[in-house]
């Protein structure tokens, strides 16, 4: 054997490693270009918006831009006493160009989420503002409320200097940063996200049980009962994804209501009075039903897909070796449908979490979740920041659990089908 | 111990899966301990029922089946203590080796040593020692099969039960598996039940062999007994190679029939036909029939050489004889060079204990 190690040529003369490069290259950029419009499609509809929606849940530049010389002036205000009069005056000339653009009632909506109370004493300014003269600015401005002589809230405007914050993040766990700059929790009565957050993640993981607890078997029976039964079962499985979400919704809200259908059934068996019928609409308990029974085919498939391809001949072999039917079940044929579980829970609980239309129209007051809080601050407050910060949040959550599921089961055992 | 001559016994079973069609018709079979039986026959005759309803997955319609005397139509097939091995191996494929053969052990309760030691010797019986860790799809498909065979005889059943075993095997890895079942049977005595369609299987391995054919035993021999002496036209056709001719018996005496065949007369071995007139197949190994005979042979015809096949250490030869063109003979090519020749007359002889007259086809 010769130690030295020669360079392999084609037969016209250039190095095979070289030549195997270009011959790949050509290869790889076909398949570039294949995948190219794939590529462009993710990118405008989904990294697009969601780089959209990160930087409009920090963006916090509104404010910045309308009082670009109060902050400049700011910089060098130490934030323990009253500022200086030159922040006085930086402030009485943006806020007057704001007056004449009327625009200072943005200014007031955001100063007001920063602390209450700017509101009036902004309009107040807006009026008193046209008498002022020359000079002296400070006086001028604490004359026409008291408040303007408060620290307070200047530290406030101070606040809503930088061009990004991560306030809208905090507010949806129901904290912010006090003027001290610590991170604190809003007072009781005020935390409502968290409390949205629990019960979203309560009730998709109840449904995820409900939906696995009844899809196991059916997709049991669908997997190994003959074709001309499993056919039609299938047909029943399916029909939920063929008819319209919001028909499906209704009749779950004609069924369940407390004049409904299922309560006057209650009734005229005998097993509740009629001054008590139970409320199984509005509420959590409708919310319940009716995602069960709209997310139950996302855990049939996974599942029945798996189960079809476990030979019956497993579960013989399980008895013939002396197992008894449970044993045979739970030793041999459960652990092998773990996939189709894993992939069914899966996707049933992340559709679970950001479910909007069924718990919106059924949910009531205890049974909304947080994408319907999102949707509430998209619509009618307006605070779209607020409801990025939220979408992302929820993102995030969703990209966690599959972090777990993946160190716990390992992605690969997914099977869809 | 005294052998029980009816460890297994099926006694009058019949089964239907749809209430019309019986797929196993009045079947009784006795089956001694410590017996290799195999169920030879075409697809479709009943042979994995046979083996579902003794495992317990399928109910007898009719009649009962016995293990050690007593009746088992009521037991589950947990609790019938009868080891199996599927077609497909249906080896556990979440599971390692180890944990496959230890699941039968684990849930009789037994301890963490008596399971490592039956496991090791379950393994070194069909030399798979070293294997305990391997998933089975990192087995070949032979490898499995082995692991199957063990997993089947590690609780020490009285009776293993093995549909097809070898059916996805290559040749070579048959060859050597069957010599393999067979060793590990007479090492360790167990009763086997086996179902094949492979004839060269079920007469190298077994004890007995039962003929299925349409839901029933066609007939119940040992494999020499099988194919010397076959008791019908099924079982002659089916196993082995066989040259027949239809006839009419002309005249039955001293246990010896004429039989007319087209334009000639045989003579031929009555074994199913008793009085003139009777229609009748008649069967002849083609390794009894010799061309020019040096002994005397009852039978005595002229035929014409229509094909000449080489097969390596014989010859088959093709020869149109009393209008059956399809006449095969066997000739060994050590032999000095007959005029084998195509077209050629030649001569054939046969005796008439070997030609079987059975019943019509
Ligand atoms: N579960 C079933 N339902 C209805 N008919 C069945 C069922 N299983 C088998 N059969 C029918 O019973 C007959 C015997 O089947 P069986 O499986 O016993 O044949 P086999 O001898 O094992 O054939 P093979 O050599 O092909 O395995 C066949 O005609 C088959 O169609
Ligand atoms: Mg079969």
């Amino acid at each position: 054997m010769s130690s030295e190690t020669q360079k392999i040529l084609t037969t016209d003369g250039i190095p095979l490693e070289e030549s195997l490069k270009k011959a790949e290259k050509k290869n790889k950029i076909k398949a570039f270009l294949l995948v190219a419009p794939l590529l462009l499609y993710l990118l405008i509809t989904y990294i697009f918006p969601i780089g959209d929606m990160f930087l409009r849940s920090i963006d916090d530049k509104m404010v910045t831009k309308m009082l670009p010389k109060t902050f400049k002036a700011m910089e060098q205000w130490d934030g323990k006493d009253l500022p200086s009069e030159e922040v006085f005056e930086a402030f009485y000339l943006d806020y007057r160009i704001l007056v004449k653009e009327k625009t200072f009632g943005k200014l007031a909506t955001q100063l007001n989420y920063e602390k209450n109370g700017f509101k009036s004493i902004l309009k107040k300014l807006a009026r008193k503002q046209k008498k002022f003269e020359e000079g002296n600015y400070k006086e001028q401005i604490m004359k026409v409320h008291k408040r303007w002589a408060n620290v307070e809230y200047w530290r406030a405007i101070k606040r809503r200097a930088p061009n990004y914050t991560y306030a809208k993040y905090l507010k949806g766990v129901d904290m912010y940063e006090d003027e001290n700059g610590k991170i604190v929790q809003v007072e009781e009565s005020r935390r409502v996200h968290k409390k949205l957050w629990f019960r979203t993640l309560e009730i998709a993981f109840f449904v995820t049980v409900f939906c696995f607890l009844m899809a196991y078997p059916i997709a049991h029976l669908l997997a190994t009962l003959p074709m001309k039964y499993s056919n039609l079962l299938m047909i029943c499985v399916l029909l939920p994804f063929w008819t319209s979400l919001l028909v499906r919704t209704a009749s779950w809200m004609i069924l369940l209501q407390q004049q409904g259908i299922v309560n006057d059934f209650f009734v005229w068996i005998g097993l509740v009075a009629d001054e008590s019928r139970p409320e199984m609409m509005y509420n959590k308990t409708g919310t319940y039903v009716a995602m069960t029974q709209i997310l139950l085919p996302f855990m049939v498939l996974p599942l029945y897909s798996v189960m079809k391809t476990i030979s019956p001949s497993l579960m013989r072999a399980g008895k013939s070796l002396g197992g008894t039917p449970f044993v045979a079940f739970w030793k041999v044929y459960f652990p092998l449908t773990i996939p189709g579980i894993g992939a069914g829970c899966l996707l049933v609980f992340i559709l679970a979490i950001g479910y909007y239309i069924t718990p919106a129209l059924v949910g009531g007051a205890s049974g909304t979740l947080i994408s319907n809080q999102i949707a509430y601050h998209m619509k009618s407050t307006l605070d779209w920041s607020f409801a990025s910060a939220m979408g992302l949040m929820l993102l995030l959550g969703v990209l966690a659990i599959y972090w777990v599921y993946n160190k716990l089961v390992g992605i690969d055992n997914i099977k869809l089908g | 111990m005294s052998k029980n001559n009816a460890f297994v016994k099926f006694e009058k079973v019949d089964k239907s899966y749809d209430g019309k069609l019986l797929v196993v018709k009045d079947l009784n079979l006795d089956i001694a301990e410590g017996e290799f039986i195999t169920m030879l026959g075409p697809s479709g005759s009943g042979k994995t029922t046979c083996l579902m309803m003794l495992a317990g997955f399928e109910t007898p319609t009719n009649g009962e089946i016995f293990l050690d005397s007593n009746p088992i139509s009521n037991i589950p097939p947990h609790k019938r203590g009868i080891g199996m091995v599927f077609q497909n191996y249906a080896l556990f494929p979440h599971m390692t080796v180890y944990e496959n053969l230890a699941f039968p052990l684990k849930v009789r309760k037994i301890s963490k040593d008596d399971i490592d030691k039956k496991v090791d010797k379950a393994l070194s019986m069909v030399s798979l020692s070293g294997f305990e860790n391997r998933m089975p799809g990192q087995l070949s498909g032979g490898q499995q099969q082995r692991v199957a065979v063990a997993r089947a005889l590690v609780f020490d059943p009285a009776v293993v039960l093995m549909d097809e075993p070898l059916g996805a095997l290559d040749k070579n890895l048959r060859e050597s598996m069957q010599y393999e079942i067979k060793h590990i049977h007479e090492s360790i005595g167990v009763t086997v039940v086996y179902v094949t369609h492979d004839q060269g299987e079920a007469l190298t391995m077994s004890n007995r062999i039962a003929v299925f054919n349409d839901g029933k035993v066609q007939q119940l021999s040992s494999p020499d007994k099988l194919y010397e002496e076959p008791q019908n036209s099924f079982v002659a056709e089916f196993i082995g190679e066989n040259n027949r001719f239809d006839g009419e018996v002309l005249d039955v005496s001293n246990g010896v029939c004429k039989v007319k065949i087209g334009q000639g007369e045989i003579l031929a071995n009555p074994i199913s036909v008793k009085s003139k007139g009777e229609k009748t197949t008649v069967s002849i190994r083609p390794e009894r029939a010799l061309i020019n005979p040096k002994d005397k042979m009852d039978n005595n015809q002229k035929g014409k050489i229509e094909e000449v096949i080489y097969h390596g250490d014989h010859t088959r030869v093709r020869i149109n004889l009393l209008g059956n063109s399809d006449f095969i003979l066997k000739v060994p090519n050590s032999s000095q060079n007959l005029d084998i020749k195509l077209g050629n007359e030649i001569s054939i002889g046969w005796n008439s204990q070997d030609a079987r007259a059975l019943d019509p086809k």
